[in-house]
């Protein structure tokens, strides 16, 4: 079974043959950006258009870098939620869009659902690059396949996510990858960055650093806003850091192998320590910007083959 | 006006003991007489209808209308219209529209504009607070004098526990009742979904059910502070609910509602974000629809209410957290009650009480009895016909149903306005 649904929307739902389809395909593509070459004749005469609500220059730019790899043309267009009523822009800009005859849609937006609204309003296959506290499907992918070549397997992994779980759609497409994939996936913050019953996500929940970490293949850290120090939900920095930061002492209860991830952009002393981060050994969070490349290949390859399409 | 004779029908109106198959006379706009046979007065109109029942029309307590400020939403003429068609011939009007009803000149315009429907009383609730804003009083006593049936700040929590108190204590100088949307504010501000694993799953920011909980603590508390009446709307929580029974228990001055659905919706009906469903409160756990049922059942809610809150397309075409909540619920206010007597959770007597002389007794009105001699405002259902509810086909011109889609057993055949027939 390869890849079924029309759009990405989510990880949440998926099957493990779809999600293993687009993490092998992703893994050719990896191959073939280390040898240089291209596939342009691919998406050659398609239309990729990157609608951004909300800025993300590294996102953005990884999809466009692999749109353009694959040879679709691509748009970059940037909305200002602020200047107008939001939901007017939303629903006025996919008319236009479907008016322009677009292929692939990429949608960053600020609002949880905003691209499963868009995804009733247009023709195209609809990507989800982000989108409130909801989902970040192709984040998930990307996590997954540096962990795949790392570790060479997902079942059986234990993962630690750490810090602002509650805002944090990157834990939740991860949550539902890896569990899915059948890794054993632990939460560890803050009860106050804490979903509701995030335990009924097949997750268990810590937190402590040193028991949420111990023994753990993989510890990835989360971005924490400096919002959510203003709305009180943790005192100060400082004692985040010294909570939940991940530094050298309270990376060591991991396993001696163990791998740092971060999606980026990083806070230094805030939710991570350089020193982990810049760890030539154990960070690979370098190598989830390379990976993200290869994984948005992938998916722009599946989706603008309209297997969802085919098969009603 | 020519006489009516409704021939052969279901007479129900538990509250006066009347259960009975029989004929029922209108002349004059009131209900002249009924019982077992009537025979058949000479130019009467006649109305039979094989299996169907005929109650008291309807009262409800809580429905917004778009008049005055939100017409894009819903006038008064297609509330109406919507009442009529859903047996609905008494409506209690929320006070948060634009302008407030804060001004005795405008209860006077409200129960005016009713007037002129032909087919709906309109009783006006007043603002507790000037603009309902939640900031000083406003002139209860004048509001009452013109009208105003009980205060409100509609689907505003009044969330100053000092101004509550104060709004109780002098209402209560006016017989008048407070009305309280029981949400505390600042546990539910920027929510959109009841706290939990579906909103957690659907990234959405959450109210949990303890802001309800403390609402309606904190106002039994204030109730039995200063002797004042507190009225809870569209109760939502197994825990509310028990609190409700046990201030009813110790004979504090309590009452409440809910909305159909509360009792017929969980919160999964906003799965894929379907924003139709975002309603305020939010829907929530399936155990606490079922402890809505049983409230219902054993007599701890007075009152079922359509809260309907008319919303046009674009309020509702958005991402769900910046959707407006709201449905609407005049047209299916019968019939989704009745699918609880079909279940089997409640009688059919209870359900008729609870949309008819409960409501009208809690508000003071002299509504929702048959009797002779007293106005003939009558809704004539068939309990087993069947319809679907289809948004964009519902009569008014509100079409935001959380209900789109359902197949419902009742159907509204007939509504009468002091005698005069206004639907069917």
């Amino acid at each position: 079974m390869s890849y079924r649904q029309k759009h990405l929307l989510a990880i949440e739902g998926l099957y493990p043959p779809e999600i293993g389809h687009l993490l092998d395909l992703a893994e050719s593509y990896v191959l073939l950006n280390r040898s240089g070459k291209t596939q342009r004749d691919l998406l050659r005469g398609r239309t990729l258009i990157n609608l951004f609500f909300e800025d993300s220059t590294r996102t953005r730019t990884s999809f466009e870098l692999a749109g353009k790899r694959l040879g679709a043309d691509v748009i970059n267009m940037s909305v200002s939620t602020s200047s107008v009523n939001k939901g007017e822009t939303l629903l006025d800009t996919a008319a236009t869009l479907n008016a322009m005859h677009c292929d692939l849609l990429v949608v960053r937006h600020d609002q949880s659902g905003a691209p499963n609204l868009l995804a009733q309003k247009v023709d195209a296959a609809v990507i989800n690059a982000g989108d409130g506290t909801h989902e970040h499907p192709t984040q998930a992918l990307l996590d997954a396949l540096t962990i795949r070549r790392r570790k060479g397997r997902l079942e059986g992994l234990i993962v630690a996510i750490c810090g602002d779980v509650l805002h944090s759609r990157v834990a939740r497409s991860n949550i539902h990858l890896l569990t899915t994939m059948g890794s054993r996936v632990r939460v560890v913050g803050p009860p106050t960055l804490m979903p509701t019953e995030a335990e009924r996500l097949g997750v268990e929940v810590f937190h402590d650093m040193e028991r949420g970490l111990a023994g753990a293949d993989i510890v990835m850290m989360l971005r924490l806003q400096r919002e959510r120090m203003q709305r009180g939900l943790v005192p100060s920095a400082r004692e985040y850091f010294r909570f939940f930061g991940l530094d050298a002492a309270k990376f060591a209860v991991a396993k001696p192998d163990a791998l740092v991830m971060h999606p980026g952009p990083m806070n230094r002393g805030v939710e991570i320590d350089s020193a982990v981060a810049d760890d030539p050994h154990r960070s690979v969070i370098r190598e989830q910007v390379e990976m993200g490349v290869a994984v948005r290949m992938a998916v722009l390859d599946t989706l603008s083959r309209g297997h969802g399409r085919n098969e009603f | 006006m020519r006489d009516v004779l409704f021939s052969f029908v279901r007479l129900l109106d538990p509250v006066s003991g009347l259960d009975l198959h029989g004929d029922l006379l209108l002349r004059d706009g009131r209900i002249a007489d009924f019982g077992p046979s009537l025979g058949r007065p000479d130019d009467a109109a006649v109305v039979a209808e094989q299996g169907g029942v005929l109650c008291p029309g309807l009262v409800d307590m809580r429905a917004a209308l778009g008049e005055p400020g939100y017409e894009y939403r819903e006038t008064i003429a297609s509330a109406a219209e919507a009442a009529a068609a859903g047996g609905i011939t008494t409506l209690a009007a929320l006070p948060d529209t634009l302008p407030a009803i804060d001004d005795p000149a405008l209860v006077r315009l409200l129960r005016a504009r009713g007037d002129e429907t032909g087919s709906l009383t309109i009783l006006p609730y007043g603002a507790v607070t000037v603009g309902c804003r939640g900031e000083e009083l406003a002139e209860l006593g004048l509001l009452a004098e013109a009208g105003a049936i009980a205060f409100t700040d509609g689907s505003r929590a009044l969330g100053s526990a000092r101004l509550m108190r104060l709004a109780l204590s002098y209402a209560k100088g006016f017989g008048a009742r407070i009305v309280q949307h029981p949400e505390e504010p600042s546990l539910a501000d920027g929510g959109a979904a009841t706290e939990g694993e579906l909103a957690t799953r659907l990234g959405l920011p959450g109210i949990p059910a303890a802001a309800e909980v403390i609402l309606v603590a904190r106002d039994i508390q204030l109730a039995a502070l200063t002797g004042g009446a507190v009225h809870f709307a569209h109760v939502s929580t197994a825990e509310a609910l028990q609190l409700i029974r046990q201030a009813k228990a110790d004979g504090i001055n309590v009452t409440c509602d809910t909305a159909p659905p509360y009792f017929d919706l969980n919160e999964t009906a906003i799965g894929d974000f379907r924003t139709y469903a975002k309603l305020s409160p939010p829907l929530r756990k399936d155990a606490d629809r079922l402890a809505v049922v049983a409230a219902l059942a054993d007599g701890t809610i007075d009152a079922i209410a359509s809260d309907h809150q008319p919303r046009d397309a674009d309020d509702k075409r958005q991402p769900f957290a910046q959707a407006t909540p709201g449905g609407t619920g005049l047209a299916t206010l019968l019939s989704i009650t009745l699918a609880q007597v079909h279940s089997g959770a409640i009688s059919l007597g209870q359900a008729i009480e609870l949309l008819t002389a409960r409501p009208a007794r809690l508000l003071g009105v002299e509504a929702g009895r048959i009797g002779k001699g007293l106005p003939a405002d009558l809704c004539l259902f068939h309990p087993e016909r069947i319809w679907q509810v289809e948004a964009g086909r519902l009569p008014g011109k509100a079409q935001n149903t959380p209900f789109d889609g359902r197949a419902l057993e009742g159907v509204v055949l007939g509504t009468w306005k002091a005698g005069r027939r206004v639907f069917g």
